[in-house]
């Protein structure tokens, strides 16, 4: 199959934000989460877990509340005071509304989906009416002395609870006044600590009041006569978070020690109608704070300051025992954040707020299988390019000559012009960017460098030429009338004849770049689109989808092609659908014509065209070198799929030349290193 | 007596020819059949008179048994357990009958039931001296075998078998060679048919024949409640037919044959047929309603017979202020019947165990027992409440005067085993348990029968050579001349050495100590038993703390700190009842004297534990460190160039 130098490259620094909320909504199965940089993320539950909308983060904007509306209308409130709602289409904020309440730190739908709580740090409580376009000031309830930290509304609307420092108050929303206060107990483990802060809180149907709190506890209250139920101490440390199920049967708490506890209604005996709450399973995912949970149907969400997204599946509620019903944790983005250029070797990384240069080494010596080859020159570090202001980088790009970089925040474009003087580099900004070209939500180089193809959150596609040190723009695609479906993802041909931009949702589209026209438009599949790639000489589109099918599509005959279709008629391996990372970059061997190059998360593959598939039955990885008796066997078992597991977690892998790729990987051990300390648990005695 | 009538009709088959098959009558056509030459079946009516030139056909193997009752087509039994229905049988004579039996396996005895309105055949072999039996369902066509485990007596033999079906199983009788009724309950619903399952026999009757007579011995079923016996009563005496009611275990009433029977005997429509002599005896016999008063021959007659269909416990009311001896001995007599009646009964119905109320009923008849109980002292069904608890679906919450009776009879076997089985025994109770597990004397604790599963024979396992080398090594890791406290270490240092020796042996009687892991195993909350351990006497607290430490270095004898046998008590649950005993009493117990070197040895080990706490967290630190080194040695290259060659 052959023999490549590798460049294991694990100099890439980065570390995800932690999470911070998470907000499950059961109609469209999506669920968003926010970080603490305040990037905004929206998965596909039903999309194998595919990460299909991101928002990039700000400085100043800490997300504290994250909540889906009526319409599937996705809403965040933060410590800058402000209720922001995103446009799941354009991929851009719709607006902002400062609540004048100071930093906000909680907030809640109504159950109707139509009205917005936010509880503010100086006390109040402050409804909102959701209007079809914009959120509009309803009435406050009456003020409390500390800021409410905690949300929840009753299931029939009429009263809401609020968390609060060291009380839980309940608020008639008709007259919104508090009807009652309900004073939580300091107490920790018999030490009176100085503050018990009510996490969370959530209201059943059946007036009982659940809260969590920073001295461990789980509590219920009755909220008609204000008392409290019962009292379940469950941890050393804060419990953080509370999500209930929707049947109101379970409900699960996170904890700041990594623990997440579900709770479930059980009959007291069986065959009883009366019902206790009981914790049932304590599950240990997190190794930090878990600061948020969801409930969704049939499985337990959680995030935390260890950065892990886990989706837990709860078994009693999982219908068929297939590979959905496995545990999920995701940690990195399903999206590229580097890039390569071939000519020079360089690696661009993307930073929240940094991009950083990097020159490969090189060696002269040769080796065999598995050999580490000493290093005749070392990596470099070319580059550190700071942005301005307080926002975060959404996408970044250095040309294959490697002379351009590009970059894009919400609010401005910047592109630089590199020059090399034997070691010495400089950097020269392109000024006076057209005002079309603001944000960028996908960067892309044409193969010679000479063009500059940007997809803007407006649904516009952008070619700009690149001549010496200046540009011009050559044309736009405008979006097809009444879609402002934002495109995530380009690919270009190598001869930079096709274009291929494709949206969140379904649907690519092929524009010829020479003619300025759309050229056709791949016929629309279920699952959304998580890397594609052209390749050279035969122009076909490689499209790799988050169920992990990957289809190939020719431009010039606008049709599958052959082999795409016998690969749909024998359907792949079992085990390659099984995998839970999507591919996030394909390649092409600029010698075979038949190789094509992906990579997730935990694997790298050649599929080799010319090979026979593989069929459930034949062995899809073997990492073992064939040795020599059993050659005819192997030669007759052999097939189209050639999977490397070496490089874990692989954020990044492409071809340089014939002989040599390069490999990013980011141990996870590196991450963990980076977070601050956990809580520390003693392991023996007492 | 009807033996001098004459017969309806003889037939007699060739010279040469042998009848190796009872003739039985076919209820459906009126017709006789029978077999001869082990193949040869005939078939007549009335009007037949030549058994020559009847009906004839040849099977292809040998018959058993033909077995016919009313209502249903006659069977055959083929001598390799094989079974067809007559008609088929008949279609095609010469077909091919399977082997169902293994290879010298033989049948005994055979008997073919209607239960609900389906047709049972149940069947006993032998093979080298094991009982097998074998129930064929003719309406599912399932055959079932069992296993009969003959119990203690595995050396005697079976004589003679009846049974009678009751509506879920079949109750199987046997007389063994040694003289008593045995009675093996098969369930007709098989639990599983494609296992080989194992059936108990329990004894029914004792000695009701003489254990050396070799024949002339049959039994039959009369109804549920009686059975007809034919044999001798001793080893001496002759031969004769007596009736036994087995729920009171009394002699109804018997019949002395002189000239000998031939150990033949049935029992159809109230009359007893046996072979007297040369002649067929006919005994009209009716069974009346078993009660008590009848077993006791005080049934007044005429009596109206309503009052036997009552419930049964209603005939042993207690008779109010009985003083005199022959009353209580009569009375005790009595609770014994009635206790072993229902033991049978609970034991019929946990042999069936698939009913979808099982746990309501056991929980039902419990509490029915336990008020029983409360209203009579002196009843107390022991092997009954045995015998559920061991259903495991009882609970403490269920009848909590289960243990409450268990306590106040002092019954600690019955104790151990609802510690053992109950998963929500409240403190106070268990705190109630101990009290009496330490105070119950050697003398009564030696009669009792507790499970011995915790305790591990301590005694012979012990050398004080070894001991005191393990004690040495019980210290690894920190030295106690380094030990900033070591003025007591070496106050116990210069103790002699048959202090040693002393902790070595354990404190209590391996009885005691098996009922205290007992308690030691139970579930229990610190809060809720302390206040309880109060109430122990000084004394008491210890023994157990003596015992407890005695574990403790029985523990510390092996590198895995655990106690040998089957679940014995773990280092946990020794260590937290030591810490549970010494707070809750320390005051009490520091003032005696005779506890003084105990609770020097005791600081000691806390000591110790302490050290090694401290040491496995170092470890642990520095495990972590050389695991950070470990990654930094991993990870020493952040970039590097490497080999891969893909296959």
């Amino acid at each position: 199959m052959g023999e490549f130098k590798v460049h294991r490259v694990r100099f890439f620094n980065y570390v995800p934000s932690g999470i911070r909320c998470v907000a499950y909504n059961n109609q469209s199965n999506r669920l968003a989460v926010s970080r603490t940089d305040g990037t905004v993320e929206v998965y596909n539950l039903s999309a194998n877990y595919f990460q299909e909308k991101f928002f990039p983060g700000h400085e100043s904007r800490a997300t504290e509340a994250l909540c889906w509306a009526e319409g599937q209308r996705l809403f965040s409130a933060g410590l800058n005071g402000e209720i922001m709602e995103y446009d799941l289409q354009a991929l851009n904020i719709k607006y902002a509304v400062d609540v004048f309440g100071g930093p906000i730190w909680s907030m809640a739908v109504s159950p109707s989906g139509s009205q917005l709580l936010v509880g503010c740090e100086d006390g109040s409580v402050k409804l909102f009416q959701i209007t079809p376009d914009k959120i509009q000031f309803e009435r406050n309830f009456d003020r409390q002395k500390s800021r409410i930290l905690s949300l929840s509304w009753h299931p029939s609307g009429t009263h809401i609870a609020a968390g609060s420092i060291d009380y839980i108050s309940v608020f008639d929303v008709k007259s919104g006044s508090a009807i009652h206060k309900m004073i939580v107990d300091r107490q920790h483990m018999g030490v009176s600590k100085r503050k018990c802060i009510v996490w969370g809180v959530a209201f059943l149907s059946d007036g009982t009041v659940i809260s969590v709190d920073s001295a461990g506890k789980v509590q219920f209250w009755d909220s008609a006569t204000g008392t409290l139920v019962k009292s379940h101490l469950i941890a050393n440390a804060d419990v953080q978070s509370i999500a209930v199920a929707e049947q109101e049967d379970s409900f699960v708490v996170g904890t700041a020690e990594g623990t997440v506890f579900h709770f479930q209604l059980v009959p007291v005996t069986s065959n009883s109608s009366e019902k206790q709450w009981v914790r049932t399973k304590p599950f240990q995912h997190h190794t930090h704070d878990v600061r948020t949970v969801a409930h969704s149907p049939t499985a337990l969400i959680s995030g935390g300051t260890d950065t892990h997204l886990v989706i837990r599946p709860l078994m009693e509620k999982v219908e068929v025992k297939n590979y959905d019903a496995a545990l999920r944790k995701i940690t990195f983005p399903h999206r590229r954040l580097i890039s390569c250029s071939k000519k020079r070797q360089l690696l661009l990384f993307q930073f929240a707020h940094h991009l950083e240069l990097w020159r490969l080494g090189s060696t002269v010596a040769t080796g065999k299988n598995g050999d580490t080859l000493p290093l005749s020159k070392n990596a470099d570090h070319l580059l550190h390019l700071k942005t301005k202001g307080p926002e975060n980088i959404i996408c970044s790009c250095i040309s294959p000559c490697g002379s351009w970089i590009a970059y894009s925040t919400v609010s401005r474009f910047f592109l630089y012009r590199l020059n090399y003087e034997h070691d010495n580099i400089s950097l020269k900004r392109v000024s006076k960017m057209p005002p079309f070209l603001r944000c960028a939500l996908q960067i892309l180089f044409s193969e010679d460098s000479t063009k500059l193809f940007v997809a803007s959150n407006q649904g516009a596609l952008h070619i700009v030429q690149l001549s010496g040190g200046s540009f011009k723009h050559l044309h736009a695609f405008q979006p097809q009338s009444g879609t402002v479906e934002a495109m995530c993802l380009l690919a270009v041909s190598s001869d930079g004849n096709w274009l291929a931009a494709s949206g969140t949702s379904a649907g690519v589209h092929v524009y010829n770049v020479k003619q300025l026209k759309l050229h056709c438009t791949v016929p629309a599949y279920n699952f959304p689109v998580t890397a594609m790639a052209i390749a050279p000489n035969t122009n076909n589109l490689v499209i790799a989808h988050s169920d992990q099918q990957v289809f190939e599509y020719s431009i010039p005959d606008k049709q599958y092609t052959d082999w795409s279709r016998t690969v749909q008629k024998q359907g792949f391996h079992h085990l390659w659908l099984q995998r839970d990372t999507p591919i996030t970059h394909i390649s092409f061997h600029p010698k075979r014509p038949m190789h094509i190059l992906l990579h997730d998360a935990y694997m790298f593959c050649i599929i080799d065209k010319s090979l026979p598939l593989p069929n459930d039955k034949t062995l899809l990885y073997n990492p073992f070198p064939p040795t020599n008796e059993s050659d005819v066997v192997r030669r007759r078992t052999a097939h189209a799929f050639k999977i490397s597991k070496i490089y874990k977690p692989l954020l990044f892998m492409d071809l340089l030349d014939e002989r040599t790729l390069v490999a990013v990987e980011r141990p996870l051990d590196d991450i963990i290193a980076q977070l601050p300390p956990p809580i520390k648990k003693k392991k023996f005695g007492t | 007596m009807v033996s001098d009538q004459k017969p309806l009709g003889s037939w007699s088959v060739k010279q040469g020819q042998i009848i190796t098959c009872p003739a039985v009558c076919n209820f459906q056509t009126r017709e006789y059949i029978v077999v001869h030459d082990n193949k040869v079946l005939r078939i007549w009516n009335n009007e037949d008179v030549n058994l020559d030139k009847v009906f004839k056909a040849t099977l292809s193997a040998e018959v058993y048994r033909i077995l016919s009752v009313q209502g249903t087509e006659p069977l055959v039994l083929f001598k390799e357990g094989a079974v067809r229905g007559l008609e088929a049988l008949l279609a095609d004579p010469q077909q091919k009958i399977e082997t169902v039996i293994s290879d010298e396996e033989v049948i005994k005895w055979t008997k073919f039931f209607i239960v609900f309105r389906h047709p049972v055949l149940i069947f006993i072999t032998e093979k080298h001296g094991n009982y097998f039996a074998y129930v064929q369902m003719f309406n599912s066509r399932i055959l079932t075998k069992y296993t009969l485990l003959l119990g203690q007596d595995e050396n005697s033999v079976i004589e003679s078998f009846t049974a009678s079906v009751d509506r879920k199983f079949i109750s199987l009788m046997s007389l063994s060679s040694d003289g008593c009724i045995y009675e093996t309950l098969i369930p007709i619903r098989p639990t599983d048919p494609e296992k080989n399952q194992t059936l108990v026999r329990s004894l029914l009757l004792k000695a009701v024949v003489s254990g050396n007579t070799r024949n002339g011995v049959a039994l039959t079923a009369l109804d549920q409640d009686h059975i007809a016996v034919l044999g001798s009563p001793q080893a001496a005496s002759k031969e004769c037919l007596s009736v036994w009611n087995i729920k009171f275990q009394t002699l109804q009433t018997s019949k002395e044959l002189p000239q000998g029977t031939s150990g033949q005997l049935w029992y159809y429509g109230e009359n007893l047929f046996m072979l007297h002599g040369k002649s067929l005896t006919v005994i009209p016999y009716k069974c009346e309603v078993s009660s008590l008063a009848g077993a006791l021959g005080k049934l007044k007659h005429g009596q109206d017979p309503g009052t036997h269909v009552m419930p049964r416990f209603v005939n042993w009311e207690t008779p109010q202020g009985c003083g005199l001896g022959f009353q209580n001995s009569e009375q005790s007599r009595r609770i014994e019947d009635s206790e072993k009646h229902i033991e049978v009964e609970v034991r019929k119905f946990l042999a069936l165990k698939q009913t979808p109320d099982f746990h309501t009923v056991i929980g039902d008849t419990v509490t029915g027992l336990l008020e029983r109980c409360k209203a009579e002292p002196s009843f107390y069904p022991r092997n009954c409440l045995v015998q559920l608890i061991q259903t495991h679906v009882l609970s403490y919450s269920l009848c909590p005067d289960l243990m409450e009776i268990a306590l106040i009879k002092k019954d600690v076997q019955l104790l151990q085993l609802c510690l053992q089985q109950f998963p929500d025994i409240p403190e106070s109770v268990t705190c109630a348990c101990l009290k009496i597990f330490l105070s119950i004397g050697d003398d009564s604790l030696q009669e009792t029968d507790v499970s011995m599963e915790s305790v591990f024979d301590y005694s012979n396992s012990v050398h004080d050579e070894k001991m005191e080398e393990q004690t040495e090594i019980l210290q690894n890791g920190f030295s106690p001349e380094e030990d900033k406290c070591s003025n007591c270490d070496q106050e116990l240092n210069k103790k002699p050495q048959d202090e040693t020796k002393e902790s070595t042996s354990c404190p209590v009687v391996p009885k005691r100590a098996a009922l205290l892991n007992a308690i030691l195993h139970s579930a229990y909350s610190e809060t809720f038993l302390l206040p309880h351990l109060k109430d122990i006497p000084a004394q008491h607290i210890t023994l157990f703390l003596k015992y407890l430490y005695f574990l403790y270095l029985k523990c510390s004898e092996n590198a895995t700190m655990t106690l040998p046998g089957i679940n014995p008590p773990t280092l946990n649950q020794i260590m937290d009842w030591i810490c549970l005993l010494l707070d809750a009493n320390f005051t009490v117990v520091v003032m005696m004297p005779e506890a003084k070197r105990l609770l020097i040895n005791l600081y000691k080990l806390v000591k110790s534990q302490i050290s090694v706490y401290s040491e496995l967290n170092k470890i642990e630190v520095s495990f972590r460190e050389l695991q950070k080194l470990n990654q930094e040695k991993n990870n020493r290259g952040l970039y590097s160039i490497e080999v891969l060659e893909l296959f």
